[in-house]
């Protein structure tokens, strides 16, 4: 490279001698080549389709798709076109994979600090629970949540009322919806305004820490806004809403919302299995935090609970983070075992029933691997720029 | 997550594969087997028996056609596959042909690029439930859960039905026959619905199988039969004629055990020209001049097969109805062999 502009006499050698035009011509050739594969890939296909008589193009898209899904999101009917189903899909996919996240995690850390804990039986319960849910294969803790667990439970007519007027049966849990009446909409823009303020609230909290040393109770006024504010704001507006009461009727509950058992299997068994995993993460995280650290904060005073805090958990998230986004990621990619109990999320409703039903299996395929992708690399996205925020900033 | 590999393979195939389909009979004859793709287990239609081999009414015609082409009925390697594999399984080329209650339908024959060689079973989709319900007619079933399998005609016209009565449902879908009857079994569902043969099939394999009925209403024609690739006619015609082979035998009175000894008596042309004494007719199949003969000699003709596996004499207990013999009431005709 350094040779290039001083060394070579300009006409006389040739411009092939030069190592970044080299460079740019490989380059160029590769990109070609990589090109002119995809192209053929594409033509191939086509023709082989055609040859064989199968049809492509997305055109079915707008298809009415015919059949029943189990668990829906957004309103659907069999009337419905197929990209309707494909919204439907995703959509579950995000929620299991969403509210499989928040519940992973929290288990997650519970488990990591109870591995740490120096009380045996708390820290040999979680030993136990990590080494055995980390090496019994996912699928099979599905179909066991599922078979061995959801199904087993006793038929509608004899639910098991955990709560009032919430049922547990082999159809699902059954609870009362809450029905929005006029002025309903005060209550979370209350709890919008709430979460807001303590958000502000904990920047001034900081910044005056950082200058004075004040401390602050942060959490308990922050959870007193976040749902203070919503409560304030039903009883001014006179609680708007009403109670949908599950009630059996004909076939079974009418009224009220379900739990469906093929989501709750699934959610359970991505939790955790899921779990598992972030519990050692956790725990390795925390361990590679010097002792020294602890030990300076205790003679400077700080109580140990505060330490973990504040000391110990900032530090230890700067090893956590990384491997964290392996186990999200894993979490939303391993939501596409769904098929097995039959939880209408992407790969179940897209790559399976309307692959099957629409016979467009390169499209279908296509359109699942696209997402899968597009999901993943926003997961990583947001955890990554979150990664850089509490990274250590070199000095 | 095999499914999954056989999508990945069927869309891989379509990428990278030069066209180049003639010649399934000349594969299988170099093979020494024919590949043929069958249900997960359906007993009476497609399981392996109590020695471990494939048995059953959908298995046969496979059997028959490898004794057709290769003249014995045991060089099938059998490929299970579920109601979503199907299609893509026998587009990639990983089978043959598919003999596993498969509707033909004007998409899979015309869009998916398959040739249907005949009909085996003529079906429609009906409900069972539990005796215990008190339900007598599928009309009753409004609020019904119903455990269904997903890839199939069956769920449409499960949401057809429905929509034209008026009446709402919670489908509860899987994928393999073993799953819905788990699932129906524990109570999942208050319906199951699909072939009214897979509904005989499958109540005789419940714990207590006087315990459900099958409501009286039949909601959809399925014709159930084996199918191929587009592309091969050739092959296309094997797989129709030994069909038709099948139902012709029972017209004509050929069984498994009479057939040596009427091939020698016999003064029917169309007999002849069937088992080989006059004409070249397998010949123009790429087949050898007896393997109509070997058909009926290893497999039996299609009656024979049907009291075998489906027929009332067996736990499956299914009249022979519209799949009798065309002059004897029921709907089984075969073009003429001349
Ligand atoms: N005839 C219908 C339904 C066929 C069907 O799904 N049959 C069930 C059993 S009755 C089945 O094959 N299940 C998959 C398996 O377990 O192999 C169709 O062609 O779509």
């Amino acid at each position: 490279m350094a040779v290039a502009e001083g060394g070579v006499k300009p006409g006389k050698a040739s411009f092939l001698y030069d190592a970044r035009i080299r460079a740019i011509i490989y380059q160029v050739v590769m990109a070609g080549a990589v090109v002119i594969f995809f192209a053929w890939l594409t033509m191939n296909t086509l023709d082989n389709l055609e040859a064989r008589g199968i049809a492509s193009g997305f055109e079915f898209l707008n298809h009415p798709a015919g059949f029943g899904v189990p668990f829906s999101l957004i309103e659907y009917s069999e009337a419905s076109p197929y990209k309707t189903v494909f919204i439907l899909g995703v959509l579950n996919t995000l929620f299991v994979s969403a509210v499989g996240v928040v519940l992973a995690t929290l288990l997650g850390f519970t488990l990591g600090v109870m591995r740490l804990s120096r009380n045996y039986l708390i820290s040999r319960i979680a030993a136990i629970y990590l080494e055995t849910f980390r090496n019994i294969p996912l699928l099979l803790q599905i179909l066991f949540w599922y078979i061995g667990v959801l199904q087993l439970m006793p038929q509608q007519r004899s639910s098991i009322i955990i709560l009032e007027n919430v049922y547990v049966n082999n159809r699902g849990i059954f609870y009362p919806a809450l029905q929005a009446e006029p002025g309903f909409m005060a209550v979370p823009i209350a709890f919008l305004v709430g979460l807001v303020a303590t958000i502000i609230l904990r920047g001034w909290v900081k910044r005056r820490r950082d200058a004075t040393g004040q401390g602050f109770p942060t959490i308990w006024v922050g959870l007193g806004l976040i749902f203070g504010l919503p409560i304030l704001a039903a009883l001014v507006t006179g609680l708007p809403w009403t109670w949908s009461i599950p009630r059996l009727q004909g076939f079974g509950f009418k009224g009220g919302s379900v739990i469906v058992p093929e989501f709750l299997a699934l959610l359970l068994a991505l939790t955790i299995y899921t779990a598992a995993f972030i519990g050692e993460i956790v725990r390795a995280g925390i361990q590679a935090v010097s002792h020294g650290q602890t030990e300076a904060a205790h003679a400077l005073g700080i109580k140990p609970g505060t330490t973990l805090r504040l000391v110990i958990i900032p530090q230890a998230m700067r090893i956590i983070i990384p491997p964290l986004i392996s186990q999200y990621l894993n979490l939303v990619k391993n939501s596409s075992l769904a098929p097995a109990i039959g939880y209408p999320e992407m790969t179940q409703v897209w790559a399976g029933t309307v692959l099957n039903q629409s016979g467009q299996a390169l499209e279908c395929i296509a359109m699942v691997m696209g997402t899968y992708c597009i999901i993943s690399l926003s997961i990583s996205g947001v955890m990554n720029w979150y990664n850089a925020r509490v990274a250590l900033v070199g000095r | 997550m095999k499914n999954t590999a056989i999508l990945a393979l069927g869309v891989g195939a379509a990428m990278f594969a030069t066209a180049a389909y003639a010649g399934t009979v000349d594969d299988i004859k170099k093979r020494g087997e024919l590949i043929c793709g069958v249900t997960t287990g359906l007993a009476g239609f497609a399981a392996p028996n109590d020695k471990g081999e494939w048995a059953g009414f959908d298995v046969d015609i496979c059997r028959a056609v490898a004794a057709g082409v290769l003249g014995d009925s045991s060089k099938v390697k059998f490929v299970p596959t579920t109601g979503k594999s199907r299609f893509p399984t026998l587009q990639s080329g990983e089978v043959d042909m598919l003999s596993r209650n498969t509707t033909w339908t004007f998409d899979r024959d015309v869009k998916l690029g398959f040739e249907f060689a005949g009909v085996n079973f003529y079906d429609g989709q009906g409900f069972m439930v539990r005796k215990d319900l008190g339900v007598k007619s599928a009309l009753e079933l409004d609020g019904a859960t119903v455990c269904v399998a997903t890839g199939s005609t069956t769920e449409l016209n499960l949401g057809d039905y429905f929509r034209a009565n008026n009446m709402k449902y919670v489908p509860v879908v899987f994928e393999k026959s073993d799953e819905i009857r788990a699932g129906y079994i524990a109570g999942r569902c208050d319906a199951y619905t699909t072939d009214r043969s897979g509904l005989a099939a499958q109540r005789s394999q419940m714990p207590n199988p006087d315990a459900h009925v099958v409501l009286p209403e039949v909601i959809s024609k399925e014709p159930l039969g084996p199918l191929v690739r587009h592309g091969d006619n050739q092959w296309g015609d094997v797989v129709r004629w030994t069909l038709n082979v099948l139902v012709i035998a029972e017209e004509k009175g050929l069984t498994a055990a009479n057939v040596e000894s009427m091939k020698s008596s016999t003064g029917d042309p169309e007999v002849k020209r069937l088992l080989g004494l006059e004409g070249e007719y397998g010949a123009r199949l790429g087949l050898p001049n007896d393997w109509a003969l070997n058909i009926i000699k290893q497999v039996g003709n299609y009656g024979e097969s049907y009291e075998r596996n489906i027929g009332p004499n067996t736990p499956i207990g299914l009249a022979r109805g519209v799949n009798g013999p065309w002059n004897k009431g029921g709907i089984l005709y075969s073009p003429p062999f001349r």
